[in-house]
């Protein structure tokens, strides 16, 4: 029983982490039609900040507070510099930008913190573990469990009760008329890349006590991330939030109870629903039918 | 877009001629000039340039964006190594085995992907891939897992030793001309046509009766195939495959090959396939930040050139004849 509660907790620390990066990639797509190949390395870049962080300042709260800035800034250039120019074009064309500058940013990572497998320390106060009801659960990550709800209802309240949440919203159900009726959607197109990508870093910062901080980290966060999205519905943040717990479980209890095949696991349960329903749980077909 | 398919009408035997010697020049010059490495590093681009060839099949004519094309380079590749190795048959068995796997694979993964259009089809195909490249990170006793497997020795065909630079470069240029000229084939078969015809307007070639799934699925069958092939000549090239050859990088540069030749042209992959392998070999002798320049290809492609060298060529030459 007790090994079962810590993998159920372990499912869900998982999925939070997922639902930060995914939840990113979800309004990226709803907002600007674009299948973002480099939010992984916003992920990477928020854990190698983080790192310069704490080496500093010796407090991983900065870091958490810090980490996701330059990543935001950076994010926000991209959209400016590049995406912009593309939202006319195919969306091959997308997917190659952002696959190339996923490259760009690993080596730019490399050049300046090296490949390194380094870890952040969880804060202090959090290295313990806490006994509730007779189990010892680690406390960082009890910590993060909710963390991540709270951001998770942070989102949803900007999204649904905020004028700034309703105008990204009307962009995502149509940028035209949303334009018509004088919504600033270029800014909102940024906003959204730069805030997305912030997310995408506080996950990497807060993963780091857990999953490390080096060079392909990217990688292994965005396949995942893909998967959630693919499975919830791309441009849904409902469909971001039951694909994390989707794949956070199935991912953790695979590799706790049928390790043979957990790898294929999330796969299996990404082409099974897309099966079912090829535009995802809570997606809707793009020609409308 | 259709003047590119249909070929120009020429009086056909003067024509053959014509292409023939051009090409018995082309193929057989860095024999006489080139040493063993030069040689190697050819076969090398030849090898990519029908990989890059197959992916435009699908990506280029079908609209297909592929993001998981290294599933059949690197299955034709495994099972080529692995049936030459483990159950000690011929190469050449091993060959046509790394071809009937990646077919076989092509129309499984193709079944399930073409029900998706656009992005789904993107998400599924990559999917696959990384389903493999797990497969073959896992799967030690079969594939040896991170490190791979290798030891396959090049077989001997009409009496010359594959393992020397000059025949193995002949029999890859062959398979090369042999890919491109079955390519040409396709493209303008009614097949080919009906596969443009199906990335223009899926919903207007279902109304006029196509069959456009089956149509689509055939295409990356095929394309699957081809991929196989060259994946095999991989494994004959290198005698060894890691999972690096399923990976998710790799489908990357086989995309990027093709969109910096030009997709939806017959010989522009072949051009992106030499010109990246080329740039890769020169900048990664003197630096190592091959990541930064690969990137850097990337982006200016996309924002510069996106019809690729052969399309920028074609606007340039358009543009100086209107002056």
């Amino acid at each position: 029983m007790d090994l079962f509660l810590t993998q159920l907790l372990n499912g869900l620390v998982y999925s939070v982490l997922l639902f930060l990066v995914s939840a990113g990639l979800a309004l990226i797509f709803g907002l600007l039609g674009i299948v973002n190949l480099a939010h992984g390395s916003f992920f990477m870049l928020g854990g190698f900040v983080a790192l310069s962080v704490t080496a500093a300042t010796g407090s991983f709260w900065l870091a958490m507070l810090l980490a996701p800035i330059p990543v935001m800034a950076v994010a926000g250039l991209i959209e400016v510099v590049f995406l912009r120019r593309l939202y006319a074009r195919s969306q091959l064309d997308q997917v190659l930008l952002t696959f190339g500058l996923s490259f760009i940013l690993t080596d730019v990572t490399e050049t300046i913190w090296g490949k390194g497998l380094s870890s952040l320390q969880e804060p202090q106060g959090l290295r313990e573990g806490v006994s509730i009801l007779g189990n010892v659960f680690p406390a960082y990550r009890l910590a993060l469990l909710a963390f991540g709800f709270i951001c998770a209802f942070a989102i949803w309240l900007v999204l649904e009760r905020t004028r700034a949440g309703s105008m990204v919203r009307a962009g995502v159900d149509d940028a035209r008329t949303a334009m018509g009726i004088g919504l600033n959607v270029p800014a909102l197109r940024t906003a959204t890349f730069a805030i997305g990508g912030g997310l995408a870093a506080l996950a990497g910062v807060v993963a780091g006590p857990l999953l490390g901080v080096f060079s392909g980290i990217d990688v292994e966060v965005l396949i995942p991330a893909f998967i959630v999205v693919a499975i919830g519905g791309l441009g849904s943040l409902r469909g971001a939030l039951i694909g994390s717990l989707v794949i956070g479980f199935a991912d953790t209890l695979g590799k706790a109870y049928i390790p043979g095949v957990s790898m294929f696991l999330i796969y299996f349960a990404m082409i099974g629903i897309l099966l079912v329903r090829p535009y995802g749980l809570f997606g809707q077909d793009p020609a409308g039918g | 877009m259709t003047s590119m398919i249909l070929p120009p009408k020429q009086p056909a035997a003067r024509r053959f001629v014509f292409v023939a010697m051009v090409l018995a020049c082309v193929v057989l010059s860095p024999l006489a000039v080139l040493s063993g490495y030069g040689l190697d590093v050819i076969t090398e681009i030849m090898i990519f340039a029908i990989v890059a060839v197959s992916l435009n099949l699908i990506l280029g004519y079908g609209g297909m964006v592929s993001f998981g094309h290294a599933a059949f380079f690197g299955l034709g590749a495994y099972a080529t190594v692995l049936i030459s190795t483990r159950y000690d048959v011929s190469p050449w068995l091993g060959l046509a085995g790394g071809v009937g796997t990646a077919t076989a694979a092509a129309i499984v993964i193709g079944a399930f992907c073409v029900r998706l259009g656009g992005v789904g089809f993107f998400m599924m195909s990559l999917a696959f891939a990384q389903l493999l490249n797990s497969g073959a990170i896992k799967w030690r006793p079969l594939t040896g897992g991170s490190d791979g497997v290798g030891g396959l020795l090049r077989p001997e065909l009409f009496g010359f030793d594959l393992s020397d630079a000059g025949p193995m470069y002949l029999f890859t240029a062959a398979g090369l001309v042999g890919v491109l000229l079955f390519m040409r084939m396709v493209i303008a078969s009614p097949f080919g046509h009906a596969m443009v015809g199906t990335r223009e307007s899926s919903l207007r070639m279902d109304a006029i009766g196509y069959q456009t799934r089956r149509i689509r699925l055939a295409a990356f069958a095929v394309s699957g195939a081809i991929a196989g092939l060259g994946g095999a000549l991989y494994a004959f090239y290198n005698g060894f495959v890691s999972p690096d050859a399923l990976s998710f990088g790799m489908s990357g540069m086989i995309l990027l090959m093709v969109i910096l030749g030009g997709k939806g042209s017959l010989l522009g992959p072949v051009l992106g396939a030499g010109l990246f392998l080329s740039v890769k070999n020169i900048v990664s002798t003197h630096t190592s930040h091959w990541l930064l320049i690969v990137g850097c290809i990337f982006v200016a492609c996309v924002m510069v050139c996106p019809d690729g060298i052969l399309g920028f060529g074609k606007r340039l030459f358009r543009s100086g004849e209107r002056r």
